[in-house]
């Protein structure tokens, strides 16, 4: 490496290079920040379009089968639907106070809020393994196993079972995106524990919190299209 | 400006040699690289790897339609090998090769950024590309797929007993790659412009690039949770596409065109960009129309995604759609036009000079054009019925994806292997593989349009014995193409070892990568350089560039 003349000015750290989370292609925090966020909200729109297009798609065959897809939604329990809601929201809720402490320098309070969005989030996650459980019992697994035939109206049992292949392809996708939710929840709440976030630098549980609002909302439009569309 | 300015610039030596290659070495310094310079030497390797696959199953198709009888393969193997061709060229070769290798390398210099805007997740979507590329040759070397490319059902989710699950697992990873790289040039463009680089003073590069990725960022995914559909139904048994209980095998079709359309807009328009690059860098002028190729670059983004049907007009769509799709297909060629006509105009009167990547841009230009004017064709309802299916329909994509899309990149690859390398290229072999893949291709394809106009179908290895003359022209250019496409990996790789040292700016060209060394410095720039020329500025930009003592 004796050829190789070295430009002083590379080796000397660059003044601004203070804080510890400041990577080395941003100029200041604040531009890390800002590209964080959007980095999010691009991402969230791409979700957007991933979920958009099997929306479409119940969309478009909720039109051609209207009394499969009434019959459909009639063998899903509202009741334990609305109880999940309402968990999922309250998780949203110790997210956004998640971040909020997080910003104030609440270190132990980050932790628990976090705790409590992992807590609530998982109770929605074996709810819904209950209510899987209860489906393939009843035979409504779609594929080898579905043995379930519409009592008033067989005609309807194929559309019921296309119903089905769409209550578990959404349900399931929309529960892969809480289990990963889940695992960056364990990541951060270790980060915030070590102290990490401060006013100058949250912007990791921000975008997680974008992200997990993100699949709230996916199963605030899931509830009433799978459980209340009678 | 005087040619003694460019002069100048060519051949001055650049001050500090420590560079981008040389501060590190060994195979991990490289495999957990977060350097935008070295992901995309990762994603140039890789691709051009890829590139020899899928061409090898193009040859081995050309060779067996040599004759009319199917005597060289077997119609199940040829199924098998036009199906690889396509999703090998598609979605590891065309998609990502613009993007992650050029892309990559140049995009965040051009902006006078350190690196993308988030490095680790770059490195993710080379690894993603790669495991999609091992599935990928997985299914080549465990028996194939044979759905085509386009993997229609009901034929993929029941009936094919080939590795359709795990090509399509592929095709699902690698979709993600392309995504994570959309996202990272997106946040880039926005939040890290060198100081004084404003939107309009952005290369025409970025402005591409930014509308690939927007059109990646919101395509792609609909591909993605087609494909899941699909493995779920494969893996089922039933599934939303599936005819018995009630599903739409041509609502299949419609979210697979959706992404689908779009992604031959993927392909090209990363193309354009280096066009851009080209004309502005061999004509010695700003890009005539500058801000109107720009918006181009968005309105193709944009009608993208109204056009996807017109694959469909054989499929059982209303007429009424149909018209409206085939009137939305034709808007695309305004944009388009716009772009040609303003480089050619960017041509009229300058002085040009003809090295090898501005023989690539006049290829290309011809090429695309007649590519996109038999697209227009293909748009129009009655002449699509006619010829669908046919050799005219595969001949007009190839002049898009290979007369376009590979001219451009092999453009682009030698445009900037100076400053990727530190090396120059030699012109003259450069010049004759040019010339050789400008004449290959036109023999190979040209004579398809003709050979499916007059009704040769698409996808069988044996047909009547009229087409053979233009099957066996055709063959004979595959030929002369493969030795135009071995002849760049030969002299590039010497040129590495023995190619002349190139200056930081061996084209006198205006850019922000012309402003550091060749090969750049590991953060890019010695430091953050400021933008006060407004794009292809050549006098402002030499001044600058003397002012500021990097030349």
């Amino acid at each position: 490496m004796s050829d190789i003349t070295v430009d002083s000015r590379e080796e000397t750290p660059h003044a601004h290079h203070h804080h510890p989370f400041l990577q080395h292609h941003f100029e200041d925090l604040g531009q890390q920040h800002e590209a964080s966020t959007l980095g999010m909200w691009v991402f969230v729109a791409q979700e957007i379009l991933f979920f958009g297009g099997i929306f479409a798609a119940y969309a478009i065959y909720r039109t051609m089968y209207p009394e499969a897809w009434s019959a459909g939604a009639h063998h899903q329990n509202w009741f334990i639907g609305a109880v999940n809601t309402a968990v999922l929201i309250g998780s949203s809720l110790t997210m956004a106070l998640a971040v909020w402490a997080a910003q104030t320098s609440r270190r132990m309070l980050t932790v628990w809020m976090l705790l409590a969005t992992l807590i609530l989030g998982s109770i929605f996650v074996g709810v819904k393994g209950y209510e899987y459980y209860d489906h393939i019992h009843h035979g409504l697994l779609p594929g080898q196993s579905f043995t379930y035939v519409h009592a008033e109206n067989p005609a309807l049992t194929p559309g019921i079972q296309l119903f089905m292949v769409f209550y578990f392809s959404m349900t399931g996708l929309h529960a892969l995106h809480m289990i990963v939710g889940a695992g960056l929840l364990l990541w951060f709440m270790y980060r915030a524990w070590r102290g990490d976030f401060g006013p100058e630098y949250y912007a990791p549980v921000e975008i997680m919190g974008l992200y997990w609002h993100f699949v709230d909302i996916v199963w605030i439009f899931l509830f009433p299209l799978l459980y209340l569309s009678h | 400006m005087t040619s003694q300015t460019l002069h100048d610039v060519r051949f001055s030596e650049p001050p500090r040699t420590r560079n981008y290659l040389n501060v590190d070495y060994g195979v991990f310094s490289w495999l957990l690289t977060r350097d935008h310079k070295r992901i995309g030497i990762l994603y140039l390797i890789s691709v051009t790897t890829m590139f020899f696959v899928g061409g090898f199953f193009a040859f081995m198709m050309r060779l067996e339609l040599l004759t009319p009888e199917g005597d060289l393969l077997t119609s199940d193997t040829y199924n098998k090998f036009f199906t690889l061709h396509g999703i090998v060229m598609i979605f590891f070769f065309l998609i990502p090769a613009i993007p992650g290798a050029l892309g990559n390398f140049i995009l965040p210099i051009m902006l006078g950024a350190k690196d993308l805007a988030f490095p680790r997740i770059n490195l993710l979507s080379w690894y993603l590309y790669t495991i999609g590329a091992i599935f990928g040759v997985y299914v080549i070397v465990t028996g194939g797929v044979d759905t085509g490319w386009t993997f229609y059902t009901p034929f993929s989710t029941q009936y094919s007993n080939t590795k359709v699950f795990a090509t399509t697992l592929g095709a699902f990873i690698t979709g993600f790659s392309s995504i994570l790289t959309g996202l990272n040039f997106i946040v880039t463009t926005h939040r890290m412009r060198a100081p004084g680089l404003t939107w309009f003073r952005l290369p025409l590069f970025v402005w591409s690039m930014y509308a690939t990725s927007v059109i990646i960022m919101l395509a792609t995914p609909v591909l993605a949770i087609t494909l899941v559909l699909l493995m779920v139904e494969r893996t089922l048994g039933v599934g939303i596409f599936d005819p018995t209980i009630g599903g739409d095998p041509v609502l299949y079709q419609h979210l697979f065109w959706f992404y689908s359309h779009p992604a031959v807009y993927i392909m090209i328009l990363p193309a354009m960009a280096v066009i851009s690059e080209c004309v502005a860098a061999f004509t010695r002028k700003r890009v005539f129309g500058y801000t109107f190729v720009a918006y181009s670059s968005l309105a193709i983004a944009f009608l993208s995604f109204l056009v996807w049907a017109h694959h469909l007009f054989v499929a059982g769509i209303s007429l009424y759609s149909a018209m409206i799709f085939s009137f939305a297909s034709m808007l695309v060629a305004v944009p388009s036009a716009i772009k040609i006509f303003n480089w050619t105009a960017t041509m009229y009167h300058a002085s040009v000079s003809w090295q090898t990547p501005m023989l690539y841009v006049m290829g290309f230009i011809g090429l695309f054009t007649i590519g996109g004017v038999t697209g227009l064709f293909l748009g129009a309802l009655g002449i699509d019925v006619h010829v669908h299916d046919t050799y005219f329909v595969v001949s007009h994509f190839h002049y898009i994806m290979v007369g376009g899309t590979v001219m451009a990149y092999l453009a682009g690859i030698h445009y900037w292997w100076p400053k990727i390398t530190g090396r120059m290229y030699p012109e003259w072999w450069a010049r004759l593989s040019a010339l050789l893949v400008f004449v290959g291709f036109n023999l190979t394809f040209f004579p398809q349009f003709i050979v499916g106009y007059v009704g040769m179908p698409r996808r069988y290895h044996a047909y009547a014995p009229e087409f053979q003359v233009l099957n066996v022209l055709s063959t004979a250019g595959a030929t002369v193409l493969a030795v135009g496409y071995l002849l760049p990996m030969i002299y590039l790789i010497w040129s590495l070892f023995y190619g002349r040292k190139a200056g930081s700016n061996p084209w006198g060209a205006v850019g922000l990568e012309w402003a550091t060394t060749s090969p750049p410095p590991l953060e890019n720039f010695h430091e953050t350089p400021v933008v006060t020329w407004e794009a292809y500025d050549y006098p402002a930009f030499l001044k600058a560039m003397r002012e500021t003592q990097h030349v």
